[in-house]
């Protein structure tokens, strides 16, 4: 910084300090929460020190859920999550890759006309038009199937923006030199497009596996099934009543088994994930 | 190695925007050619209808006893050194100088005596293994060529490979793209708007303008009859002054002009403009009023020269005469 | 900008394009359609007969005084979060900014919340927050303040804007620290030597370069608190009590899923379109000003 005042680096730090515990703080609480026997965390207040129970809470949640609420067991739940964490991401950045390819290399009759199209879904997130959607997904019989917990989810203007604006930005003549050396559209696009796409996947990876992880209002419309539940979903079925009714150890040792993998793709990608949320929103 | 014809061919974009105005021209098997122009001429779009990538509106191309106007790249039998090389930057050197063969499906020990070969001649042999980003700019270009090199086809073609390389590097490589050429003897057409590169490097040239050929011939030959007041003041440097005389133009070569007694004056230059090179002095001034024709002169190092008026004269065998309106040449 | 024509092919670009346009029109252009057309229609209770009703089902809406509350707690709700989150980001990420050791660390430790679902997010909050044996209401009852939000609707309100402004201030902070670090240094050198103090310096240079950035997050924002907030809302409140945090998507769910009441919850939903488009526009026009910066 411009001039030294030992005081204002001292404020900063100090609000950074204090913004860090804030954010961390819940956190903290819901993990010390899942180590506490259900009697503990029933005190007022529960204490702020994790306990002895971690194994037994977690074990419990794995294999059985909850006994007041839903007792699906997690890691099955954990299963879903991650299929649609992995299927999403491969699902979307296959579709959109192909997508932009035909659209920046390709002239076509209906080019712009599909080019419009793919974006004009930005304007119809789920929440407009759930009712329909969920007829569609009957309609097709894909209710509590992975095709239709993925699937519907997989098209995506950001990525084929992102995939566009990047193939734009690789040099015609590349095509060109693959051309005159005798390249076909399918042998350019994977010897010298794909690998160079790398990075921008990669990055798309890591938003979408979190975007995947995440989902929400979606499972919960087609994943009715028991067997087919979320990570998420299923800590929104653990929730039966009224606070105190809650088994609030194990919903919190779901909760971080839920957070678990996000959070560490998040941070131990931190440049991918970066880029990628950067990216993604020009 | 093939002979390559030009049978008035043309471009046109739309029908209103047309870039090719008919070129014709046949070149001999294992000639040197350069298209000479200036930017937005049409030679980048020629050499390009060559190799495929542009289509051709009218006219023929025809590589050999081939028309290749459809034809795809590829069986073309051609291959090219781009501007900025076009590396593919995730493939080593050796990748990058055996794609096209892999593509074409020759066996391993075909293509890696091939691409060793082309290695050998371009000394690139350390670096085979390294990717395009840990080459310098003379090493890259090299490799460009390398490609060209290994697939040993009908006609290479250059489109404006030296111009991204400093100025001592060009030169450099314009001496080893020579040397390149009598050892392999192919058909060549490289593209230029340097015309030190087109003069050194051309059996012969086409000087480009608008989409037209202005004028087709050896180097030297152009220099010294220039067809046209464009080329005249395209080639050589400072170009030809041209000044109208008795309603046509005279274009006289600055390096033809000679200091004289003012009794012996032909032209009477007001001197404005003094650069001294070493080897030789330039002058730049103007004859009569400040708004008539502009004009220089190549003095020898030891002329004294100073702003003011000076006095040239010239040789009336070095005079070329120009139409004035369709500027072209009078003989 | 476009390429230069490099390949040709009669039905390839068809075939990569096809899997991107089939799930398009069949999840995404079929639905709205369908939407819109339901919108006109009204359904008897047992779903047997429907009937064209033209604009019925929106006079409908228009005159109904819940959804002209949900309207209101959704504008609440989301210049709240919109506002409080920029705000306390655009803190962090100054301060973050100008601290010459720790930056990365502290971004680490500042971005992981972009990873908890807003459904978790609401559950973790509402867990702190809980009448009877959270922690934070431990704490405030010990100050005196009577916490319950399960019946007191203001509550309610800043319980779901607290746990949504948590999960998004990792974003804004990334985006405010990204502009922040773009900032020409000799800019604020030379404000220094001007003789601008940190704080003029803030508000008279920095702020002012920082406004592509802080608009472009405000509509961000926006439409995060809108839509992705459903399960923030769903995991905690459930929209209420009464109707205190019933927002917009919250009702269309509630109405249309739970209610089944075909014909108003899509015209909510044909509403809801119109407010994406509107907001999806000025975020392009943005976009375009800001490419010819």
């Amino acid at each position: 910084m411009v001039e030294n005042r030992p005081w204002l680096n001292f404020l900063a730090h100090a609000v950074l300090i204090a913004g860090v515990l804030a954010v961390a703080f819940p956190l903290y609480v819901t993990f010390v929460a899942s180590t506490l026997s259900f009697k503990e965390i029933m005190q007022v207040p529960m204490p702020l020190l994790p306990g002895s129970h971690l194994v037994e809470n977690y074990s419990q949640v794995l294999s059985g859920g909850t006994t007041t609420g839903s007792k699906a067991a997690v890691s099955h739940m954990l299963v879903n999550s991650l299929v649609m964490a992995l299927a999403i991401p491969l699902g979307k950045i296959t579709i959109s890759i192909i997508a932009s390819f035909a659209i920046v290399y390709f002239r076509f009759p209906l080019r712009m006309f599909f080019f419009w199209m793919i974006f004009v879904t930005l304007m119809l997130p789920v929440e407009v038009r759930i009712i329909p959607t969920l007829q569609v997904i009957t309609d097709l019989k894909m209710n509590n199937t992975y095709a239709g917990l993925t699937i519907p989810l997989i098209a995506s203007a950001t990525a084929t923006f992102l995939f566009r604006q990047f193939f734009m930005t690789v040099p015609d003549e590349l095509a060109e030199a693959a051309r005159v050396d005798g390249a076909g559209p399918m042998r350019f696009f994977w010897d010298v497009l794909m690998p160079l796409s790398k990075t921008t996947m990669a990055a798309l990876f890591v938003i979408q596996f979190i975007y995947g992880w995440n989902q929400y209002l979606w499972p919960l419309l087609v994943a009715t099934d028991e067997s087919m539940y979320t990570t998420v979903i299923g800590i929104k079925r653990m929730i039966v009543g009224s606070d105190a009714a809650n088994e609030w150890n194990l919903i919190m040792a779901t909760a971080i088994l839920a957070m678990l993998p996000p959070a560490l793709v998040v941070v131990l990608m931190q440049k991918w994930f970066v880029k990628g949320l950067v990216e993604t929103e020009k | 190695m093939a002979a390559v014809s030009f049978r008035d061919v043309r471009k046109s974009y739309t029908p209103e925007l047309q870039v090719i105005h008919g070129v014709s021209m046949e070149i001999k098997d294992g000639e040197f050619i350069v298209i000479l122009g200036p930017s937005g001429c049409g030679k980048s779009t020629l050499l390009r209808m060559v190799a495929g990538l542009e289509t051709v509106t009218a006219g023929e191309i025809a590589i050999g006893d081939r028309v290749v106007n459809n034809l795809e790249p590829k069986d073309r039998d051609i291959a090219m050194v781009f501007q900025n090389y076009a590396l593919y930057p995730h493939m080593s050197v050796f990748d990058n100088m055996s794609y096209g063969l892999r593509i074409r499906g020759l066996s391993s020990s075909e293509i890696s005596e091939r691409v060793n070969r082309a290695a050998e001649i371009l000394e690139l042999k350390k670096f085979l293994d390294r990717r395009p980003r840990a080459l310098s700019g003379g090493q890259r270009q090299r490799v460009a060529m390398g490609r060209a090199i290994v697939r040993e086809p009908q006609v290479f073609l250059f489109d404006e490979p030296l111009s991204n390389l400093d100025a001592k590097l060009r030169v450099q490589m314009r001496a080893e793209l020579q040397a390149l050429h009598r050892r392999l003897g192919t058909t060549s057409l490289f593209v230029t708007h340097d015309q030190v590169e087109a003069m050194t490097l051309a059996q012969r040239m086409i000087v480009m303008n608008a989409g037209r050929a202005e004028q087709i011939g050896a180097p030297l030959e152009i220099y010294a009859r220039p067809a046209t007041t464009f080329v005249a003041g395209f080639i050589g440097s400072p170009p030809m002054n041209l000044i109208p005389r008795d309603g046509k133009l005279l274009g006289i070569r600055p390096e033809h002009l000679e200091p004289c007694a003012a009794s012996d004056a032909m032209l009477t230059i007001d001197v404005d403009l003094i650069e001294p090179l070493g080897a030789d002095i330039l002058v730049y001034g103007h004859i009569g009023d400040r708004d008539s024709a502009r004009v220089a002169a190549r003095l020898p190092a030891d002329a004294k020269v100073q702003a003011g008026k000076l006095a040239v004269r010239y040789a009336p065998g070095n005079v070329h005469w120009f139409d004035q309106a369709s500027g072209r040449r009078i003989d | 900008m476009e390429k230069r024509v490099v390949f040709r092919s009669a039905w390839l670009p068809y075939v990569l394009v096809a899997p991107q346009i089939v799930i398009t029109i069949l999840f995404f252009f079929w639905p709205a359609v369908q939407a819109v057309w339901f919108s006109f229609q009204l359904q008897d209770a047992f779903g047997l007969k429907t009937q064209f009703v033209g604009l019925q089902n929106f006079t409908a809406l228009f005159k109904d005084g819940n959804y002209l509350e949900s309207f209101k707690v959704t504008a609440l709700f989301s210049v709240l979060v919109a506002f409080s989150g920029l705000a306390v980001s655009l803190l962090f990420a100054t301060m973050a900014d100008r601290v010459v050791r720790g930056a990365l660390a502290y971004k680490t430790l500042l971005i992981w919340p972009y990873a908890v679902a807003p459904a978790i997010a609401g559950v973790l909050w509402a867990f702190l927050f809980a009448p009877s044996i959270g922690i934070v209401t431990y704490v405030l009852k010990g100050m005196g303040v009577d916490w319950n939000w399960i019946i007191k609707g203001d509550q309610a309100m800043l319980l779901v804007v607290i746990a949504s402004v948590w999960k998004q201030i990792s974003y804004n902070f990334l985006f405010f620290f990204a502009g922040l670090q773009s900032i020409p240094k000799s800019l604020i050198e030379a404000a220094a030597i001007d003789g601008a103090g940190p704080l003029r310096r803030f508000w008279t240079i920095v702020f002012p370069l920082l406004s592509p950035t802080t608009f472009f997050l405000l509509v961000v924002n926006i439409v995060y608190a809108f839509f992705d907030t459903f399960g923030v809302i769903d995991a905690t409140t459930q929209g209420g009590p009464g109707q205190a945090t019933n927002i917009l998507v919250y009702k269309v769910y509630h109405d249309g899923v739970k209610a089944a009441d075909l014909g108003g919850s899509s015209a909510q939903s044909v509403i809801l379109m119109v407010i994406v488009i509107a907001l999806t526009v000025v975020q392009f026009r943005f976009v375009e000003r800001r490419v010819q910066y």
